[in-house]
C-alpha cells in the first residue's frame, strides 16, 4: 500500500538509549505490517484508522436500521420481537452517533488539521493514538452486550428512571452507560489534543483568520466536546452508580426527579448534534469554493456563524423536553432561543449559495455531495424550525416527523458532507482518486434512497405515527409510506455497496498500476494540504510553510495582474513540495494501546466483578507510568539529551515534551519544543 | 518543555520572574488572607449573620476562588488566552447549571399556570 | 520564500526552512502546549464538578415515600471540616512555594515543598475518610437516601481528584530524586501545581455551598 512506501523518517532504536526495557518489550521502532498501524503515533494513520473503524460501524448501524425498516415494512410486523426492536433502534442510534459520525469527523480532523495549519503532527502524538484505541475498544465493548444478555434497549437518550435497574434489568444498559463513558474519554483526549494543536501549532503567518474553515469548525467542535462531554459523563456516572451500586439518583421513591437525567443528557445532547454537523459544514466550506473556482463567500461570517452556532447551542437543550413538564416559562424561553439558532445556520447556507453563484462550477462527485448537503440540510433545518414552535412541537414530538428532521440534518447534512470529504481528500490520503463514474452512481443512489426513506417520514409523522413502536396497526393508514421508506433504505444499502466496490476496485487498480497516481494537487485546491505529495508523506511538509494569506496556496498559484484579472502563475503540482526531506518525527509507542486496554477491563469489572476493575486499574496506572517514563522521541545518539518526560495526569494532560533531538546539538538549548515534534 | 521561555527568563535574570508573580513572602501573605477569609466563613457557623449569611458566604467563596486562581494559579500574570479558556468554561458551567437548577426548582410549580397543556 | 513568478523550474510554493532548523517551534499563542492542555482540561473539569455540585444541590432536600435516615447536612461537623479545608488551602501555598523553588533552581527545596503539599493533601484525605466513616456509623451510607448518594458521589469525585494529585506530587519528587526532572523542566511542576490548585478551588466551592450554606 502506498502509505508504507516511505519509511526513512522512523528512528531506529540504538543501544544505550534510555527507554525502559521491560523484559522483552522494547519500544517499537521500524515497523511493517500491522505493527506499523497499531503502534503508530502519526496523525494521518490514526485518522485513517478512525475512518476505517467508523465505516465498519456504519455497516453495523446500517444493518440495525435495515432490520428496523424490515420490521416496519408492513403493519403488525413479525420480523422482530418488541424487545429486539428496542435494542435495534437504540443501538442503531448509539452506533451512528458515537461510532460513525463522531469518529468520521474525527478522522478528517486528525488527518487534515495538522496539514491545514502547516504542522508536522498534533501536539501530543501518543495521546492521539490513545484516543483512537480507547475508541476502538469502546465500540467493541458496547457491542459485547449483544452476546451477553441483550444490547441496550432504552433508546440512545436512555431516560432514567426507565433505564435504572428496576425497569431495565439485565446488563444492556450497563454496557451503554459504561461504554459511552469509555468512548467519552477517547473523544475528550482527542479534543484537548486538537484544540491545543490548532491554537498553538499553526505555521508562521497563519493567524486564526487565515485558517481554513474546516480547521475552524474542527476547533469549535473540539471546544464543544471539551465542555459538553463532562456533563454526559456525570449523567452516565449517576446512572452507573444507580445500577451497579444502588445509589438513589433516579429512584423516584427516594425523591428523585426524572428530569435530572433529561437535563443532564440534553445539556450534552444538544451541543452534541452540533459536534456532529459542524465538521461536515467545514468540509463543504472547503469543497464548494474549489469546485466553484471562487473563494468562500464571506469567510469571516462563515467562521463567526460557526462559532455562534457552537455557543448558542448551549442555550437550546430544553427543546428536547418541551412536553416533559418543565413548565411554560422554560418552554417559552427555549422555544425562542431555538428559533434564534436557526439564524447563524441560515447565514451559512446563504454563504454557500453565494459562493457558488457566479462561479465556474464543475460537478465532480465531492461537489455533488457538497451541494446535496446544502439542500438536504436546509430541508432538515426547516423541519427543525417547525419543531422550535413549542405549540407545534407538542404534536410533532415522539412522531416520525422528528425522525425525518434529524435524519435530514444528520444523514442529509453530516453524512453527505462526510462523503464529500471522502471523495475530496481520498487522493491526499491514499494517493489515488476514487472512480468518478462509480462515485456518481453512489451519489445518486444515496440521494434518491435517502429521500425515499426519510421524505415520507414527514408525512407519517404528521399522520401521527409514533416513534419507537415496534409495530403499527393496519387501521392506522401508515402502510404505504412505511413500505416506501423501507424500499428507500435498501436503495441506500445498494448505494453503499457501490461505494464499497468503488473503494476496492480503485485500490486494487492502484496497486496493479491501472489506476494512476494522484498528483499533489488534483483538484487545484486552495489550502496547504494540497502543497504536498499525494499520499501525504509521513513528515507532512518538507519545509515550513510561511503563510501570508487566507487560502495561501491558492495565492501562490493565482495572482491578480495590473488589470485586476486573476491569472495563473504556477501549477499546483509543480510548486508542491516533493516529500524528499527527512525531518525527525515522534516515535511509535505501544503504551497507547496498552493503556487503552485498561478501560474495557475496568468497564467489565464495574458490570460484573470489581476484582476485574481492580486489575484494569493496575494496568491503567502501570501504563501511565510506563508512558511517562518513555521519551516521546527515541533518543538518537546516547542519552545526554534530557528526554525524560514527566508523569502526566490521567493521560489527557500528560505533560509530555516531545522533542526531536538534533544530532550534535547541545541538549539544554535544543530542548525547546513545546510538545511539537519540531525543531 | 518550556526551555525556550525558561532560558529566556533566566537570561533576563529575575526581572521576568518578578513581574510574573510574587515572592515567597508575597505568597505567604496571600495565604494569610485566604486563612482570614476562611475564618470569617467558618464564623457564620458560630454567629448568626441573619439574612447576610448566604450572600456573605457566596461572596467569600468567590473571592477566595478568585485569589487562588489569579495568584496561586498565576492567571493574573499569564497570557490572556489562558484566562479566556478557563473563564469561558467557568461561566458556561455557571450559566448552564443555573438555568437547569432554576428550571427544576422554580418553574415547575403549576399553581400559577392556567395554560393547561404546558403545566 | 515563495516566488510566484513562473520560471523554467518553478520554485516550490514553500521553503527553504526546515522544521529542524527552527530555533523554537512555533507557539502561536506564546503558551506551552502542556500548559494550554492543562488549562483546557481544568476548564473541562469545571463542567464536571458543576454538574456534580448542581446534582447535589438539587437532590439534597428531596424526599419520597422511601426516604429514611439523616441527610448529609444533618451530620456535618463544621469545625472538623473547617480544619481540613484549611489544611487543603495551605497545601496550595506549599505547592506555590514548590514551584517558586524549582524556578529559582532549588531542587531540594522544591522536593521539600512538594512532599509537604502531598502530606497536607493526605491529611485532608484522612480527614475525609474519618468524616465519611463517622457519617456511616451515624446512619448515612451511600445508598441510604438520595442526599447521601449525591453527597458521597460529589465528595468522592473530589477525593479521587485529590488522591490522584498526591500520586502525581510524589511522582514528581521521585523524578527529581532520580534526576529526570531538572530545573529546565520547571514548568512541569507548575502544571501539576495548576491541577492541585484547581482541586483546592473546587473544595472552596464545595465547602461553601455544601457545608456552610444552609
Amino acid at each position: 500500500m502506498a502509505l508504507t512506501e516511505e519509511r526513512p523518517e522512523v528512528l531506529e532504536l540504538e543501544s544505550g538509549d534510555s527507554a525502559p526495557d521491560i523484559g522483552a518489550f522494547r519500544r517499537p521502532t521500524h515497523a511493517t505490517g500491522w505493527k506499523e498501524w497499531v503502534f503508530t503515533v502519526d496523525h494521518k494513520k490514526i485518522g485513517i484508522m478512525y475512518g476505517t473503524l467508523a465505516m465498519f460501524w456504519f455497516f453495523v448501524g446500517g444493518v440495525e436500521a435495515l432490520l428496523v425498516r424490515t420490521q416496519l415494512f408492513r403493519p403488525n410486523g413479525t420480523v422482530l420481537t418488541a424487545d429486539q426492536y428496542n435494542q435495534l433502534f437504540t443501538m442503531h442510534a448509539v452506533t451512528m452517533v458515537f461510532f460513525v459520525v463522531m469518529p468520521l469527523a474525527n478522522a478528517f480532523a486528525n488527518y487534515l488539521v495538522p496539514l491545514q495549519v502547516g504542522a508536522r503532527d498534533v501536539a501530543f502524538p501518543r495521546l492521539n493514538a490513545l484516543g483512537l484505541w480507547i475508541f476502538a475498544f469502546a465500540g467493541i465493548f458496547i457491542n459485547i452486550s449483544w452476546f451477553v444478555g441483550g444490547a441496550p434497549n432504552g433508546g440512545w437518550f436512555a431516560y432514567a428512571p426507565n433505564t435504572g435497574s428496576l425497569y431495565s434489568a439485565g446488563s444492556g444498559m450497563d454496557f451503554y452507560a459504561v461504554g459511552l463513558q469509555i468512548a467519552g474519554i477517547a473523544s475528550l483526549v482527542g479534543a484537548i489534543n486538537l484544540t491545543v494543536t490548532i491554537l498553538n501549532m499553526r505555521a508562521p503567518g497563519m493567524t486564526l483568520l487565515r485558517m481554513p474553515v474546516f480547521t475552524w469548525m474542527a476547533l469549535v467542535v473540539q471546544i464543544l466536546l471539551v465542555t459538553a462531554l463532562p456533563v454526559i459523563t456525570v449523567a452516565l456516572v449517576l446512572l452507573t452508580f444507580d445500577r451497579s451500586f444502588d445509589a438513589n439518583f433516579f429512584n423516584v421513591a427516594m425523591g428523585a426527579d426524572p428530569l435530572l437525567w433529561q437535563h443532564l443528557f440534553w445539556i450534552f445532547g444538544h451541543p452534541e448534534v452540533y459536534i456532529l454537523v459542524l465538521p461536515a459544514f467545514g468540509i463543504v466550506s472547503e469543497v464548494l469554493p474549489v469546485f466553484s473556482r471562487k473563494p468562500l463567500f464571506g469567510y469571516p461570517v462563515v467562521v463567526l456563524s460557526g462559532a455562534a452556532i457552537g455557543f448558542m447551542g448551549w442555550g437550546v437543550w430544553v427543546h428536547h423536553m418541551f412536553t416533559s413538564g418543565v413548565g411554560p416559562v422554560g418552554v417559552a424561553a427555549f422555544s425562542a432561543t431555538t428559533m434564534f439558532i436557526a439564524v447563524p445556520t441560515g447565514v451559512k447556507i446563504l454563504n454557500w449559495i453565494f459562493t457558488m453563484w457566479g462561479g465556474r462550477i464543475t460537478f465532480t462527485v465531492p461537489m455533488m455531495f457538497g451541494i446535496s448537503l446544502v439542500s438536504m440540510f436546509t430541508i432538515g433545518g426547516l423541519s427543525g424550525v417547525m419543531h422550535s414552535v413549542a405549540a407545534g412541537d407538542t404534536q410533532q414530538t415522539d412522531t416520525y416527523f422528528i425522525v425525518a428532521h434529524f435524519h435530514y440534518v444528520l444523514f442529509g447534512g453530516a453524512l453527505m458532507g462526510l462523503f464529500a470529504g471522502m471523495y475530496f481528500w481520498w487522493p491526499k490520503a491514499f494517493g489515488y482518486q476514487l472512480n468518478e463514474r462509480l462515485g456518481r452512481w453512489h451519489f445518486w443512489l444515496v440521494l434518491i434512497g435517502f429521500n425515499t426513506t426519510f421524505g415520507p417520514m414527514h408525512i407519517l409523522g404528521l399522520q401521527g405515527m409514533a416513534r419507537r413502536h415496534s409495530q403499527y396497526g393496519p387501521e392506522d393508514g401508515f402502510d404505504f409510506w412505511n413500505a416506501v421508506a423501507t424500499i428507500g433504505a435498501f436503495v441506500i444499502l445498494i448505494a453503499m455497496l457501490v461505494f464499497a466496490y468503488n473503494i476496492l476496485k480503485t485500490w486494487s487498480g492502484y496497486r496493479r498500476g491501472t489506476v494512476p497516481q494522484a498528483p499533489p494537487d488534483p483538484w487545484d485546491g486552495r489550502t496547504l494540504e494540497w502543497a504536498i505529495p499525494s499520499p501525504a508523506p509521513e513528515h507532512n511538509f518538507d519545509y515550513v510553510p510561511v503563510v501570508t494569506d487566507l487560502d495561501d496556496f491558492w495565492h501562490k498559484k493565482y495572482q491578480r495582474d495590473e488589470s485586476g484579472k486573476l491569472r495563473k502563475v504556477a501549477d499546483g503540482n509543480a510548486i508542491a513540495q516533493k516529500g524528499d526531506q527527512h525531518p525527525h518525527l515522534p516515535s511509535p509507542s505501544y503504551w497507547p494501546i496498552v493503556l487503552a486496554a485498561a478501560f474495557p477491563l475496568i468497564g467489565l469489572g464495574i458490570i460484573y466483578n470489581l476484582w476485574m476493575a481492580g486489575i484494569g486499574l493496575v494496568l491503567l496506572l502501570g501504563s501511565m507510568y510506563g508512558w511517562s517514563l518513555e521519551p516521546p522521541t527515541d533518543p538518537n545518539a546516547g542519552h545526554d539529551h534530557d528526554h525524560h518526560s514527566d508523569d502526566g495526569d490521567d493521560g489527557d494532560g500528560a505533560a509530555v515534551a516531545s522533542e526531536a533531538p538534533s544530532e550534535g546539538d547541545d541538549a539544554a538549548e535544543a530542548d525547546s519544543t513545546e510538545g511539537a515534534p519540531v525543531g | 518543555m518550556s526551555t525556550a521561555t525558561d532560558t529566556a527568563a533566566n537570561a533576563h535574570g529575575h526581572d521576568e520572574h518578578e513581574s510574573h508573580g510574587l515572592s515567597d513572602l508575597g505568597y505567604i501573605g496571600i495565604a494569610i488572607i485566604l486563612a482570614i477569609l476562611t475564618a470569617v466563613e467558618v464564623s457564620t457557623y458560630f454567629f448568626d449573620f441573619g439574612a447576610l449569611e448566604v450572600p456573605s458566604l457566596l461572596i467569600l467563596m468567590v473571592v477566595k476562588f478568585w485569589i487562588v486562581v489569579a495568584y496561586f494559579m498565576h492567571l493574573k500574570f499569564d497570557s490572556k488566552i489562558l484566562s479566556w479558556v478557563f473563564v469561558a468554561a467557568l461561566v458556561l458551567a455557571l450559566a448552564v447549571f443555573a438555568a437547569m437548577g432554576t428550571s427544576m426548582v422554580f418553574w415547575q410549580d403549576p399553581a400559577g399556570c392556567d395554560i393547561g397543556e404546558f403545566c | 520564500m515563495a516566488d510566484s513568478t513562473t520560471a523554467d523550474a518553478p520554485e516550490l510554493a514553500y521553503g527553504p526552512t526546515h522544521y529542524d532548523e527552527l530555533e523554537h517551534p512555533p507557539l502561536s499563542t506564546g503558551v506551552s502546549n502542556e500548559k494550554l492542555t492543562m488549562w483546557s482540561f481544568l476548564g473541562s473539569d469545571c463542567l464536571l464538578f458543576g454538574a456534580l455540585i448542581s446534582t447535589y444541590l438539587l437532590l439534597r432536600n428531596r424526599t419520597g415515600p422511601d426516604t429514611h435516615g439523616p441527610t448529609a447536612a444533618d451530620l456535618f461537623d463544621i469545625p472538623f471540616t473547617s480544619v481540613s479545608s484549611f489544611v487543603l488551602l495551605m497545601s496550595s501555598l506549599t505547592m506555590v512555594l514548590a514551584v517558586a523553588a524549582i524556578v529559582e533552581g532549588n531542587l531540594e527545596r522544591c522536593k521539600l515543598w512538594l512532599l509537604t503539599t502531598a502530606a497536607l493533601g493526605s491529611i485532608f484525605i484522612a480527614g475525609q475518610v474519618y468524616e465519611f466513616t463517622t457519617f456511616y456509623r451515624e446512619g448515612l451510607g451511600y445508598t441510604t437516601n438520595i442526599s447521601s448518594s449525591a453527597f458521597y458521589t460529589l465528595t468522592g469525585f473530589h477525593g479521587v481528584h485529590v488522591s490522584l494529585g498526591i500520586v502525581m506530587l510524589v511522582s514528581l519528587v521521585a523524578l527529581i530524586q532520580r534526576g529526570s526532572l531538572t530545573v529546565d523542566r520547571a514548568e512541569t511542576v507548575e502544571i501539576i501545581g495548576l491541577y492541585w490548585h484547581f482541586v483546592d478551588i473546587v473544595w472552596i466551592v464545595i465547602f461553601a455551598v455544601v457545608y456552610l450554606i444552609p
